[in-house]
């Protein structure tokens, strides 16, 4: 984690020395800087741009591409924005989606941030390897767990229950943010704690009074990537939620809003934009959080 | 004297209670605060994958508990054209989109090195398509690829460069192709950000020796920029393809294993098989299938990239 940040602070150092390296004359960056990196920018936001602006196309604009511009909106609507948000259940499956969300965050942060304390700070016998058990538990993919998961589900009757996936997601959250909260614990000195250890803290004051403050920006970290995963998380809450009403927003979108042959692709864009719009919202707070997460996390 | 300041030093501190004596204890703490995270991973990871594997060898359908059957879901599978479709498609869906993610991902990221202004905001931007839930880009794929209202066609026709629409999802090998170019897509971002934290890494002083000795361009990046990323791109690399090979949001949202069964990835087939068809045994054998191709493709990636490294750093030359 250190890394990560040291690395983004020397970034403005190396880079004017990396440019005066390459002796780059103006017409060559242009051809092989800039083109190529326009292009990968149009390519990775096109999606987004054309569901925008076929959430906002009324219906007759949205099939006729001789008429209209496809790439532009002539009389923009909120038809289809009005269509999900009253005569659907829309707002409910928002809910639920948030609910889960947080639970499922909430409970992996308590759960991960003990567990990384006690792995990196309490220094037991074999603690290295109880770190490599749930750095390894990363790597079983859900698509493998969803089949006995389900009989699980049945069996403890929380089948078609949101509380099923707050209990369920921490399986692929937990072992990322103990990771994750390893590293941060790692770089605050361990000499802070002998302090307050002298002083005669006992070591549950050390943990709240030092150690989690200290640790904040990890969990801030750790949590938007919690809340992020578990919104954005599929198999799971198809194969657990039956009923409309207890739907997430992405199983919901694909299972209730395409009906029969003819798709609503108004509605359906509508729908995925404003399921993103949370996501997109929350990270454009908090993006230096994500990127230095995902660096820190992948060079752990 | 000694008793006189030992008194006044009891006296000072208040004695700690049972409790509090307890929660300094350090196994005590060790358990309490493992106990979360390992119960959990215990009970919904490590039995349900064991559960996974114990489903595989009997019949069990929705609603009934089934009986030992043996390998009997395996010989049957080992038989059937669709399993054996899914196992192809699913490691050419693999390889073919690693190759890609990690060819484009690797070139922005280099392209994303360079001096260049509101760098954060770009990098805000390029993360965007890996922040949004997969399966609401799948859906906005979905919709580019309609067969009559997909806006590529509607650009190729009217620049001229096709007279009719093109044809994505609805026969086998373009909706193959099709949904790698998604995939594609989506994981660009992710392998960009993380390729650019470990080239910023690099020291600058390498190249500055590296010129001064007049390496090419070429040769700055095979002998500097390739080994020193190697480390990451490993780990990076391991996580892609195992989430890749795994991958079932896209293809199901976006074909659900159609036209005909033929982009049907392993995950994608055994929830066909135990969710709607209820064949919970059979899924199971099918998911259970996926491990050896997982553990083969994490020794590979792991071992064949990491050892480069450890060579390069024995015989450095």
């Amino acid at each position: 984690m250190t890394d990560a940040a040291a690395s983004v602070e020397n970034k403005p150092v190396t880079a004017p020395e990396n440019e005066a390296m390459a002796w780059d004359s103006k017409a060559r960056r242009m051809v092989v800087l800039w083109l190529p990196l326009t292009c990968f920018v149009l390519i990775l936001l096109f999606p987004f741009y054309w569901m925008t602006v076929t959430a906002f196309k009324p219906d007759a604009e949205l099939y006729d591409f001789n008429k209209f511009n496809p790439l532009w909106i002539s009389s923009p609507t909120l038809d289809h924005i009005y269509h999900l948000l009253f005569k659907t259940s829309y707002p409910s499956w928002l809910w639920t989606t948030m609910m889960v969300a947080f639970g499922a965050t909430f409970l992996s942060l308590l759960s991960s941030a003990l567990a990384a304390y006690a792995i990196q700070r309490l220094r037991f016998k074999g603690s290295q390897y109880v770190g490599l058990a749930i750095y390894l538990a990363y790597l079983v993919p859900p698509s493998i767990l969803f089949i006995p998961l389900a009989t699980m589900v049945v069996q403890l009757g929380l089948f078609d229950s949101p509380m099923a996936l707050i209990l369920v997601y921490p399986t692929f959250l937990v072992p990322f943010c103990t990771w994750l909260l390893i590293g941060y614990f790692k770089s605050i000195p361990f000499e802070l704690e002998e302090c307050a250890l002298i002083d005669g803290a006992t070591r549950l004051q050390i943990l709240r009074q030092i150690t989690l403050p200290l640790a904040v920006p990890g969990l801030i970290s750790a949590g938007i990537f919690s809340f992020t995963l578990s919104w954005n998380e599929f198999i799971y809450a198809l194969a657990f939620i039956q009923s409309s009403e207890n739907k997430t927003v992405p199983v919901a979108i694909l299972t209730e809003l395409v009906t029969g042959d003819v798709y609503q692709w108004g509605a359906l864009m509508a729908g995925s934009l404003l399921g993103s719009l949370p996501v997109a919202i929350f990270y454009s707070f908090f993006v230096d959080y994500y990127v230095s997460s995902l660096t820190g996390a992948v060079k752990e | 004297m000694t008793d006189a300041s030992l008194s006044t030093w009891v006296h000072r501190r208040a004695e700690p209670s049972w409790l509090g004596r307890l929660l300094d204890s350090k196994p005590f703490l060790v358990v309490v605060c493992l106990l979360p995270a390992i119960g959990l991973l215990m009970t919904f990871l490590t039995y349900p994958l064991a559960l996974g594997i114990y489903l595989a060898f009997t019949d069990t359908t929705i609603g009934r508990a089934g009986i030992w059957v043996g390998i009997e879901n395996f010989t049957y599978l080992f038989q059937d054209p669709i399993f054996w479709g899914a196992v192809f498609y699913s490691v050419f869906y693999t390889a073919i989109a690693t190759v890609g993610k990690f060819g484009l991902g690797l070139w922005l990221a280099l392209l994303l090195n360079n001096h260049l202004p509101f760098k954060s905001f770009l990098r805000a931007i390029i993360l965007l398509p890996w922040i949004v839930p997969t399966v609401l880009t799948a859906i906005a794929f979905w919709w580019i690829y309609d067969p009559q209202f997909s806006i590529i066609s509607h650009l190729l026709i009217k620049s001229g460069l096709r007279e009719t629409n093109v044809d994505f999802i609805n026969t086998a090998w373009p909706a193959r192709w099709s949904l790698i170019a998604a995939n594609i897509w989506r994981g660009i971002p992710f392998v960009a950000i993380s390729l650019l934290a470990g080239l910023q890494t690099i020291s600058p002083s390498l190249y500055e020796a590296a010129m001064l000795d007049g390496a090419t361009a070429w040769q700055r990046f095979k002998y500097i920029t390739f080994p020193m990323l190697l480390p990451i791109l490993a780990i990076v690399m391991t996580f892609s393809i195992i989430f890749t090979f795994t991958d079932f949001q896209l293809v199901y949202s976006i074909t659900r294993g159609g036209p005909v069964n033929s982009t049907h990835l392993l995950a994608t087939l055994a929830f066909q098989r135990a969710i709607p068809g209820g064949q919970l045994g059979e899924g199971s054998a099918i998911a259970v299938s996926m491990i050896p191709f997982l553990v083969f493709a994490t020794l590979f990636s792991y071992f064949a990239l990491a050892r480069r490294k450890w060579q390069q750093g024995e015989t450095n030359d």
